[in-house]
């Protein structure tokens, strides 16, 4: 067992110092490749907190959808063959439900100021 | 230093001019670089752009047009009233500096944010979508007989081509998987006219002034196909940068894009248009998937690419937009 700060809050502190100390002092492009590298931390952090349970609640959907187990990418990739097969499609029960968890569950972590996902959430509430 | 090649070359076909300022390097990919400089004369500088292949960069990427072929279109879109730049000067090999061609620079914007949200621009905005349909009209009617040799394509193709692209990634995405299927399912057939097809109609290839659009800029991705290919592409969540209820770039509707396309003589295929636009979503989700391989196998060892990469879910949830609504 490693020992505290986690992961997490080791990255955090970087980002923070990062964003609130040394982004005032840099300019041009550097600046650019700043916001960047603070964003890629920031992406990080959400994905060390929000990927445990997203990843189960996937793998669950997964193997109630093709009946099968597996780990997280081989029930992907099943899944994704039988959707080029033509196996499933929209009208299968629950593969457009699926669909949409994991991709608003991708957009948690990658992207969560992108425009479509931020309506999504606000029509769901 | 590229200084003193380029006052070398400039003095060749510019009569008069004395050398060359401040030049320098706005953009470069390993293959193709684009610079900006100022052409030195008695009567006044001229503003002028570089784009070029360095020496030794030879074999363009095989959906490219090529550069020999840009200059001709710039040229043929200028003459024709279009809004696009003089082509000053084609590189010669014995000039050094490589294959490419010396454009007029055209002042104005290409930062879509800038665009969108400046108030230089506000009077521009609402105007944008019309005129840019007019262009694109322009662009499709472009003489045949004066156009230099492209690759042809067909939505069947094209659905090939990123379907091969995927799979050779070998990382299972069940929304591109669906993508796909949706396209095949969909797949229109060939046009029932084949025109020059501008390949990347979109910010940042627009240059933009307070008074509208004023030039159309990188033509590497040109190509005869269906004119409708182009209507898609720019109204692809992904260039209207969260602005999402303005289709066309983030400032307009696809109705005063499709009247400006009308108002020009040619018609609009609604339909099409709409699967050019799933198309073009899964593109650009293949394109940033694209980015981030290049990150990992190198040259390009960047955190701009490898964060690219995690954009590729943005165009999973448009395409979930497009293809599956939910309930509202």
């Amino acid at each position: 067992m490693q020992d505290e700060p986690t992961p997490t809050e080791l990255i955090k502190a970087v980002a923070d110092f990062l964003r609130n100390e040394i982004t005032p002092a840099i300019k041009g492009h550097n600046a650019f490749k700043l916001r960047v590298g603070i964003n890629a931390l920031d992406l990080v952090t959400r994905q060390l907190t929000l990927t445990q349970a997203a990843d189960a609640a996937e793998a669950a959907r997964l193997k109630q959808l093709l009946g099968t187990d597996g780990s997280l990418i081989e029930l992907n990739r099943a899944l994704s063959e039988k959707i080029a097969k033509g196996e499933v499609d929209l009208q299968t029960p629950g593969l457009a439900d699926h669909l949409w968890q994991t991709t608003l569950d991708k957009l948690a972590v990658d992207q969560p100021n992108y425009a479509s996902y931020k309506r999504e959430l606000d029509q769901k509430s | 230093m590229i200084e003193a090649e380029l006052a070398r070359c400039v003095a060749s076909f510019h009569p008069g001019a004395t050398g060359i300022i401040g030049a320098a390097k706005l953009s470069g990919g390993a293959s193709q670089e684009t610079w900006t400089f100022d052409i030195v004369h008695p009567d006044g500088n001229v503003g002028a752009i570089l784009r070029r292949a360095p020496p030794g960069f030879g074999a363009a990427p095989s959906r490219a047009a090529g550069l020999d072929a840009e200059a001709i279109l710039m040229q043929l879109a200028h003459d024709a009233g279009l809004p696009s730049p003089r082509v000053l000067h084609v590189l010669k090999p014995e000039e050094g500096l490589g294959a490419g061609f010396i454009m007029a620079r055209i002042e104005g914007e290409t930062i879509a944010r800038k665009i969108l949200r400046d108030e230089q621009f506000a009077k521009a905005r609402p105007l944008l979508a019309r005129q840019l349909g007019k262009v694109a009209a322009g662009i499709h009617g472009l003489p045949a007989a004066k156009l230099p040799k492209l690759r042809q394509m067909t939505a069947t193709r094209e659905i090939g081509d990123l379907e091969r692209e995927y799979r050779g990634f070998d990382w299972p995405r069940p929304v591109f998987e669906l993508a796909l299927r949706w396209l095949r399912d969909h797949d229109p057939g060939p046009s029932d006219e084949v025109t020059l097809v501008h390949g990347d109609f979109r910010h940042g290839n627009l240059i933009i002034g307070p008074d509208g659009v004023r030039a159309v800029l990188d033509w590497e991705l040109a190509h005869f196909g269906d004119p409708m290919e182009d209507l898609g592409w720019i109204c692809v969540n992904s260039w209207r940068f969260g602005e999402i209820d303005k289709p066309v770039g983030g400032f307009g509707s696809r109705e005063e894009l499709f009247a400006g396309y009308e108002e020009a003589g040619r018609k609009v295929d609604p339909v099409r248009v709409m699967f050019w636009e799933v198309m073009g979503t899964l593109r650009w989700g293949v394109m940033c998937c694209g980015m981030m391989q290049r990150f990992r196998s190198g040259p390009d060892h960047s955190m701009e690419r490898a964060m690219i990469g995690r954009r590729a879910s943005e165009t999973e949830i448009d395409l979930l937009r497009l293809l599956a609504p939910r309930g509202r």
